[in-house]
């Protein structure tokens, strides 16, 4: 049977009716931020940006774009009514100091046990860190937002990841474009795979041990 | 009377000394005390220590420390943008040293060193390349890493408004740094639009109070026009959340 991996677009839609209201969450930089353009109208949501701001507005009309409003993406973005600014400390406080609810973030490979590589390719590349550190151990669930497969088909979810580190044990959730994958302390269980894709399916593509969601293994695993 | 109000921003940097450390505030574009820092570079010190973070963009500001030739050493958390060609240029060439910090880590270092404190413990980064040769201990539970404080012998901010005490306000997302850095340093330079008169700025939304600051210079308003970075704000094929 044939099925359709998610866009990336179909992915940040399930992520964003995921988060519920009144939860502070920071959207990482790439492929996290366009969970900003699905979240439910009916919720308030605070989004956070580490360079200072806390009810982040989306992206300003052209010509309003104000070079002292960015994201951390260093890109324009617009203020709510009732949102605030604060210092870089205060800004860190708040990711470290575990006051964020959640933080959605990509990634070039996750562990089974958690660990998240997403701030290095290794090699010859300049090493850039930015707060990829700070919001894998601060905040409250880290949910990891990427492609299930590299470009040439191996997974990306690994039993022990090849790429630097950015932070161990810290995720909490994985949401491809095929799946949905929660890390239990009893494994990873597998729930809302994509029409047309078994689990048997699902798991040879994945290379690391999967637990079917709802069976008599994966119970008891929810929090 | 205290009047911090420097004559001219060459005044204001006039006792910048080779070799110094200097912080330099700023986000991307947001926050950068360009006009302080082209006037370091008119100033000519040597062998600099700058921390910052990020390192520069485009030809301007801090990338064009970089092309002069100024800088020894880096303290930054994301030298990695797209139109950084300065630096990466100087440092593939050796000629600048990077010390990478992860972004909290460079802030709370920053803040340690204004608020006297010894070093602390951070869980950022346990475990991984960024703590190797690192103190570490496990507190609660969590593994942890020693930090020590980052000290500046000079801090350039950009601030929105300031008086003849020092005191300033900001102006959206480009505070950032702008306060921690303002108490890292032993000299504190701040340029501000505007300048106004004791008691008017409201004393309950003072961001950095004039202790922190020992020099105030006035430049002309620029309009904070967004200029999106050549090629996009981050490398591509970075897929994870590794920008900021």
């Amino acid at each position: 049977m044939s099925y359709a991996k998610l866009t990336r677009d179909e992915i940040a839609r399930r992520i964003a009716q995921d988060i519920p209201e009144g939860s502070y969450v920071n959207l990482g930089i790439g492929m996290p931020t366009l969970v900003g353009n699905h979240l439910p109208k009916d919720r308030e949501i605070f989004l956070h940006s580490e360079n200072g701001i806390l009810g982040m507005g989306p992206a300003p009309a052209p010509g309003e774009e104000d070079g002292d409003l960015i994201n951390a993406g260093k890109e324009p973005v617009t203020l709510l009514t009732g949102g605030a600014y604060f210092h870089h400390t205060d800004s860190f406080a708040m990711m470290r100091g575990g006051h964020l609810d959640i933080a959605v973030l990509g990634a070039f490979q996750v562990s089974v046990s958690g660990d998240l590589a997403n701030w290095h390719s290794g090699g010859d590349a300049i090493p850039a860190v930015g707060g990829a550190m700070d919001l894998a151990v601060g905040a409250k669930s880290v949910w990891v937002m990427m492609e299930h497969l590299t470009k040439s088909g191996e997974s990306k979810i690994v039993a022990r990841c090849a790429y630097p580190l950015t932070g161990i044990g810290v995720v909490k959730r994985i949401y491809t474009d095929l799946a949905v994958i929660d890390i239990t302390p009893r494994g990873l269980v597998a729930s809302r795979l994509v029409p047309g894709l078994s689990f048997d399916e699902l798991q040879r593509l994945s290379g690391v041990p999967l637990l079917p969601a709802g069976t008599k293994a994966a119970a008891g695993v929810f929090r | 009377m205290i009047d911090k109000i420097a004559s001219s921003i060459d005044a204001a940097l006039a006792d910048v000394r080779d070799g110094a450390t200097v912080l330099v505030g700023g986000f991307g574009g947001a926050g950068v005390p360009e006009e302080l820092v082209d006037a370091l570079i008119a100033q000519g010190a040597r062998d600099l220590t700058i921390v910052n973070n990020n390192a520069g963009n485009g030809e301007a500001g801090i990338a064009a420390l970089f092309k002069a030739g100024r800088v020894r050493k880096l303290i930054c958390s994301y030298p990695r943008q797209v139109d950084s060609h300065h630096f990466q240029a100087a440092y593939r060439a050796g000629k600048v040293e990077l010390e990478l910090v992860p972004q909290g880590t460079l802030s709370e270092r920053m803040r340690a060193a204004g608020a006297g404190i010894g070093a602390f413990y951070t869980p950022t980064g346990y475990g991984t390349d960024l703590a190797k040769g690192k103190e570490t201990r496990v507190i609660d539970g969590k593994g942890q890493v020693l930090e020590y404080p980052l000290h500046g012998d000079v801090a350039l901010v950009k601030a929105e408004r300031g008086d003849r005490w020092g005191n300033l306000v900001y102006h959206k997302s480009a505070r950032n740094y702008g306060p921690t850095m303002a108490s890292a340093a032993k000299i504190t330079i701040a340029q501000v639009y505007e300048i106004v008169d004791l008691g008017g700025l409201d004393p309950e939304s003072i961001v950095t109070p004039g202790i922190f600051v020992t020099r105030v210079v006035k430049v002309p308003r620029k309009e904070a026009t967004y200029r999106a970075p050549a090629g996009g704000g981050v490398t591509r094929g970075i897929s994870g959340r590794a920008a900021a």
